[in-house]
C-alpha cells in the first residue's frame, strides 16, 4: 500500500482581532502541527468535538484555506498552497449541509457540469454521458437534473454533494460530517452508499464527525482531535476497545447509549479552554482525572512513532 | 415569476402605483406621436394662459409655450435621466459591492472606507460639487446623481454579498475548478440580483427627485429644453401670479415618486423570501384555535394531559396535518419521551401545548391540553400568559437564538421572575444567582453579569435551563435541548436534568430524535410517525420489544458504539408529506410488513396496559407482552 494523502508539520494559525495597519490582537492556532498518512483505499476517520480543528484541517486539505506551515503530498505529488482547482482533481470535499452546499438558483444539471467542463474540459456529449453514469451509481435518478436543490430531502441533497465530488474524479474524498444533518433513517443510506462506492472505484475517505458511533461503523483507522492537535491515533478496533487517551474515553463515555444508566462522566462542570489564552502543557489537563504537575510543563507529543500512538504521558492501561 | 406577480397585485398600493405609473410611462413613449404642440417654440404674446382654454389644456408658461406639451416632453427627460442613474448607480454600487464583500480583508477594507468618505457628505452637497467640477449639463447632472448613490448599493449588495461568499456552494464551486470571476457571475450574481432589483425600485424614486433638484437649480437641464425640475425652476418667479406654471410640474413629480415608490415597496415585499414565508407577518400572540367538535374528555391523569389534538397548517389550498390526533400525557415527578425523525409533528405538539404555534399559517382545530384541570387550548390570552414559563415552560434547542444577545443573562433570568412575581430587583437578582448555581453553572455571581455570546454552548443552555426552572414550573417541555451540543457537554445537561426532576418532581416531556438519549432519561416513550402517536409504552418494554415495525426498524437504524466496523441499517424512501396522507398506515409505502389491509381504512392506536401501538401486524403481541 502507498499513502494517498501525507501530511507533515501541518498547522493553521488564525489572526484575531484585525487592524488595518499593525499587529493583530491575539493569535489562535486552530490547528497544531499535524503528521498524518492514509494509505490508499483506506477510510480515516477524524473525531472532535466543536471547536477541536477538525472542520479547519479538512479545509487546508482541499486548499480552501491555505496552510499555515507544513506541507501536503496527494499521492506522492507536493501540493502546497495550489489553488483548489488543482487540488480538486486530486481531492474532494462533501459538505456537511447537504442543501446550503448547492446553488439554489442552478439546476442540478449546472452544478454537475461544473467540474467536468472546468476541471476536465470535457464536451457536451461526453458531459451528459459521465453525469449519468454517476448518477447510476449514486441512485439518483436522471430527471432530478433538472430540479432545483430545494425540491429535494436532506438524504437525496447529500447524494448529489457524493455525486458532485465524484464528478472531479478525485480519488480521495473528505467527507465533512457528511450525515450529521440527516435523519438516523436516512443516514445509514449514504453510508451505506459510500462504502459501496469505496468499493467500486477504489476511494480513500477522510471521515469527520463528532458521531463516535458512526466513526466505529465506517473507519479502518481513526484519529481523534482535541483543542487542534492530535491526542490519539490507531486502528479503529484498538481505539474504540482500548482507549489510551482519557479524552478519547470521555468522549466514549459521554454518548449515550441504550442501556447505561444516566451519569455525567464528568463530575466537573468543565469547559475547553479558551484559544486565545492557552493553558501550558497538556490542553486537556483541566478536565483530565489523571493530570499531574508533569503535563502542565509541555504538550506531550504523539508516541510511540508506530501503530497506537497518543499524545499523553499517563496514557491509559489495560487495567484501567 | 407568476408567484411574485400575484403577490404584487394582491397589494392593493402597489398596484395602484403601477397602474399610476405604467400611465405616465406610456404618455412619456407615446409623446413623440401625439398631436402636441412644438414645446419650445415661444409665443409671448400668449404667456400665461390659464388652464382648460382653447387650444392649451394646461396653458402656457412664461414665455407662451404649451404647457402641456412641455410637460410630457420634460416627463419623458425626467424619467429617461432617473433611470438611467439608476441603472448606472446599481450598476456601479453593485459591481463594487460584490468586489468588496466576495474578496473580504484588506480589499474590503480599503473599498469600504472610500465609500465611508462619499457618504460622509451630504447627497446634493456632493452632486453639487461633482456638476460644479463638471459644468452644468443634463448628462452631467445625470453622473452626479448616479454618483452620489453609488455608495448605498455598494454598501448594501456588500452585506448580501459577504454572506453569500461564505456559503458551502460557493467553496464547492471553487473546487469545482470556478475562477473567481466565474464564481462571482455564475454564483454570487444570480444569488443578489433579487436585492439590487429591490434597492434600484426603492431609489428610483430619490433619484428622479435629485435630478429634478439639479435642473430647478439650473444646473441640469439647459433651456430651452424642458425637464420637470427646470419647469418648476423657471415657473418659481410666477408662483404667486400664475400657480398653474408650477402646479403642473409639481403633480407631475408627485404622481411618479409616489408611483414608483409604492410599486418599489410592493416589488421588494414580493421579492424578499422572508416577507413571502409569512416570517414576517407578525404571527399572532396564541395559535388561532378553530375547534368545531366539544373539546373530548381526557383518556388519562395527569399533570398535563393532551387528548386527540390536531393541529394543521393552512398554506394557501393545502392543508398540512402536522399534529393528528395526538394523545400524551405526564405525572410529577415522570419524563416523558417524544420520538420521531424531522417533520414527525413531534415540536409542533409541545409547540400546541402553550399556543405557540406560529399562526399563521398554524391552526389547532380539535382536542384538548389540560393543565391540572384547566383546558389550555381556547383559553383566553390573559390567562394562558399567567400560565406560560410559569406553570409550564420550555426549553428550546438553539440557547443562542432564544437569548436575547443585548441583555446580561442575570437581567433576562430577572425579567422572567419578576413577569409573575411581584418582587424587588435586588430580590429577583438574588434568585438569578441562585437558579444559575442550581444549574450549576460555576463562578454564578460573575457569570450573571456575562452576555449570551461571552458562554459556551452548554453554559448557553444552563442558562436556557436555569429561566425554565425560574418559577418553579411543574411541567417542562423541553425540545431537543442537547443536539445542539457537543456529546461530553450533552452528558453533564442529561444529567442536569435528571436530577433537577428527582429534586423537585417536575414532568418533563422531552422531544428528541435520539434513542440512546431517551433510554437514559425517559421512563415512558412516545414514537410519533407522519403526525401520529405510532407507539408509546415504558421506556425499557419498547426498546426490549418494540410493537410497531416502525420503531423495530428505527432502532435498528442507530449506530452504536462498540460493535465495529459494519453495514448499517437503512429505512429506504423517505416519510410522507402530511399535506397529502393516504388512508390507513402513513409507514405502509416503506413497510416490509405491509398487507392491503394497512391502507384501506384509519387504524386505532390499540391500548394494551402500558403500552399502545397503531399497526395490524405488530412485531410484539402486547397481551402476550402483558402477561
Amino acid at each position: 500500500m502507498s499513502a494517498a494523502l501525507k501530511l507533515e508539520n501541518l498547522s493553521k494559525a488564525f489572526p484575531v482581532g484585525k487592524r488595518l495597519f499593525g499587529a493583530p490582537k491575539g493569535i489562535v492556532h486552530a490547528v497544531q502541527p499535524v503528521d498524518l498518512v492514509v494509505e490508499e483505499g483506506e477510510t480515516l476517520g477524524i473525531v472532535g468535538e466543536s471547536g477541536c480543528g477538525k472542520s479547519t484541517l479538512a479545509r487546508m486539505l482541499v486548499g480552501l484555506l491555505p496552510a499555515s506551515t507544513g506541507s501536503i503530498e496527494i499521492g506522492g505529488k507536493p501540493l502546497n498552497n495550489a489553488d483548489p482547482a488543482e487540488f480538486g482533481k486530486r481531492i474532494q470535499y462533501v459538505f456537511q449541509d447537504p442543501i446550503s452546499s448547492l446553488n439554489p438558483r442552478k439546476t442540478i444539471r449546472q452544478v454537475m457540469e461544473a467540474p467536468l467542463k472546468r476541471l476536465h474540459g470535457m464536451g457536451k456529449a461526453d458531459r451528459d454521458r459521465r453525469i449519468a453514469e454517476i448518477f447510476d451509481s449514486v441512485n439518483l435518478r436522471q430527471e432530478f437534473l433538472e430540479r432545483y436543490p430545494h425540491e429535494f430531502s436532506g438524504g437525496q441533497a447529500q447524494r448529489i454533494g457524493i455525486a458532485r465530488a465524484l464528478a472531479a474524479e478525485a480519488k480521495i474524498l473528505i467527507l465533512d460530517e457528511p450525515v450529521s444533518a440527516l435523519d438516523v433513517s436516512v443516514q445509514a443510506q449514504v453510508l451505506n452508499l459510500l462504502a459501496d462506492l469505496k468499493a467500486k472505484l477504489g476511494l480513500t475517505y477522510l471521515f469527520i464527525s463528532h458521531d463516535l458511533a458512526v466513526v466505529e461503523a465506517v473507519s479502518d483507522r481513526v484519529a481523534v482531535l482535541y483543542f487542534g492537535s492530535v491526542v490519539e491515533v490507531g486502528r479503529a478496533e484498538d481505539i474504540f476497545r482500548a482507549p489510551k487517551h482519557p479524552y478519547t474515553r470521555l468522549l466514549a463515555n459521554s454518548a449515550p447509549v441504550v442501556g447505561r444508566p444516566l451519569t455525567a462522566p464528568e463530575g466537573r462542570e468543565t469547559e475547553l479552554p479558551d484559544p486565545l489564552n492557552p493553558p501550558p502543557g497538556c490542553p486537556f489537563k483541566p478536565r483530565c482525572p489523571r493530570a499531574t504537575d508533569e503535563c502542565a510543563a509541555a504538550r506531550p507529543g504523539l508516541l510511540p512513532d508506530e501503530g497506537h500512538r497518543v499524545a499523553c504521558i499517563h496514557p491509559l492501561g489495560a487495567g484501567d | 415569476m407568476k408567484k411574485f406577480f400575484q403577490l404584487l397585485i394582491r397589494n392593493r398600493l402597489a398596484a395602484a402605483g403601477g397602474v399610476a405609473l405604467s400611465i405616465v410611462v406610456l404618455l412619456a413613449l407615446l409623446t413623440p406621436i401625439l398631436p402636441l404642440q412644438e414645446p419650445n417654440v415661444t409665443n409671448t404674446a400668449n404667456r400665461f394662459v390659464k388652464p382648460f382654454s382653447e387650444g392649451h389644456l394646461l396653458g402656457t408658461d412664461h414665455l407662451g409655450r404649451d404647457m402641456l406639451s412641455r410637460l410630457l416632453w420634460g416627463t419623458r427627460l425626467s424619467l429617461a435621466v432617473g433611470f438611467a442613474a439608476a441603472i448606472f448607480a446599481a450598476f456601479f454600487g453593485a459591481a463594487i459591492g460584490i468586489v468588496a464583500g466576495y474578496f473580504g480583508g484588506r480589499t474590503d477594507n480599503i473599498i469600504m472606507r472610500g465609500v465611508d468618505m462619499l457618504m460622509a457628505f451630504p447627497y446634493i452637497l456632493l452632486a453639487l460639487a461633482i456638476v460644479a467640477a463638471l459644468g452644468p449639463g443634463l448628462v452631467n447632472a445625470l453622473i452626479a446623481v448616479a454618483a452620489v448613490n453609488v455608495p448605498f448599493f455598494a454598501r448594501n449588495i456588500r452585506g448580501v454579498t459577504v454572506g453569500i461568499a461564505h456559503k458551502e456552494f460557493v467553496d464547492a464551486a471553487r473546487l469545482a475548478g470556478l475562477s473567481n470571476t466565474r464564481i462571482i457571475l455564475t454564483e454570487i450574481l444570480p444569488n443578489v440580483i433579487p436585492v439590487i432589483v429591490i434597492a434600484m425600485s426603492t431609489t428610483i424614486g430619490w433619484m428622479i427627485l435629485e435630478t429634478a433638484g439639479l435642473s430647478f437649480l439650473g444646473l441640469g437641464s439647459q433651456p430651452p429644453q424642458a425637464d420637470l425640475g427646470s419647469m418648476l425652476g423657471e415657473a418659481r418667479s410666477a408662483l404667486i401670479t400664475n400657480p398653474h406654471t408650477s402646479v403642473v410640474p409639481g403633480v407631475m413629480i408627485l404622481i411618479i415618486v409616489m408611483g414608483i415608490n409604492l410599486l418599489g415597496d410592493g416589488v421588494r415585499d414580493a421579492l424578499d423570501p422572508r416577507l413571502r414565508s409569512g416570517a414576517l407577518t407578525r404571527p399572532m400572540a396564541a395559535t388561532v384555535v378553530e375547534r368545531e367538535s366539544q373539546p373530548p374528555a381526557a383518556h388519562a391523569e395527569g399533570v398535563l394531559t393532551m387528548t386527540d389534538l390536531e393541529t394543521q397548517f393552512h398554506v394557501g389550498e393545502r392543508v398540512y396535518k402536522a399534529v393528528n390526533k395526538v394523545s400524551l400525557n405526564v405525572a410529577p415527578g415522570e419524563c416523558l419521551g417524544v420520538i420521531g425523525e424531522s417533520g414527525s409533528g413531534k415540536s409542533v405538539t409541545a409547540l400546541s401545548v402553550m399556543g405557540l404555534v406560529a399562526s399563521p399559517p398554524g391552526v389547532i382545530v380539535g382536542g384538548s391540553v389540560r393543565y391540572k384541570d384547566a383546558e389550555l387550548i381556547g383559553m383566553k390570552y390573559g390567562r394562558l400568559r399567567e400560565l406560560r414559563g410559569d406553570r409550564v415552560a420550555y426549553i428550546f434547542q438553539d440557547p443562542l437564538a432564544t437569548l436575547h444577545p443585548l441583555y446580561k443573562v442575570g437581567d433576562q433570568l430577572v425579567e422572567a421572575i419578576q413577569v409573575h412575581h411581584k418582587v424587588g430587583r435586588a430580590e429577583a437578582w438574588k434568585r438569578a444567582v441562585d437558579l444559575l448555581k442550581q444549574v450549576r453553572i460555576p463562578n454564578a455571581e460573575s457569570r450573571a453579569e456575562s452576555y449570551p455570546h461571552e458562554m459556551s454552548g452548554g453554559m448557553r443552555q444552563r442558562v436556557g435551563i436555569a429561566m425554565s426552572l425560574a418559577n418553579d414550573p411543574d411541567v417542562i417541555i423541553a425540545d431537543e435541548p442537547t443536539t445542539a451540543l457537543d456529546v461530553t457537554v450533552q452528558a453533564q445537561i442529561l444529567s442536569l436534568l435528571n436530577d433537577l426532576r428527582r429534586e423537585r418532581g417536575l414532568a418533563i416531556i422531552f422531544i428528541t430524535h435520539d434513542f440512546g438519549v431517551v433510554a437514559q432519561l425517559c421512563d415512558r416513550v412516545a414514537v410519533m410517525y407522519a403526525g401520529r402517536i405510532v407507539e408509546e409504552g415504558p421506556t425499557q418494554a419498547v426498546l426490549d420489544a418494540p410493537a410497531h415495525p416502525y420503531t423495530k426498524r428505527l432502532i435498528a437504524c442507530v449506530p452504536e458504539l462498540g460493535e465495529g466496523r459494519r453495514r448499517l441499517e437503512a429505512i429506504p424512501g423517505l416519510p410522507p408529506a402530511v399535506d397529502r396522507l393516504d388512508p390507513g398506515c402513513a409507514f405502509a409505502p416503506r413497510c416490509l410488513k405491509k398487507e392491503a389491509a394497512c391502507v384501506t381504512r384509519e387504524i386505532e392506536l390499540a391500548r394494551v396496559g402500558g403500552r399502545a401501538v397503531r399497526c395490524l401486524y405488530p412485531e410484539t403481541d402486547l397481551k402476550e407482552a402483558a402477561e
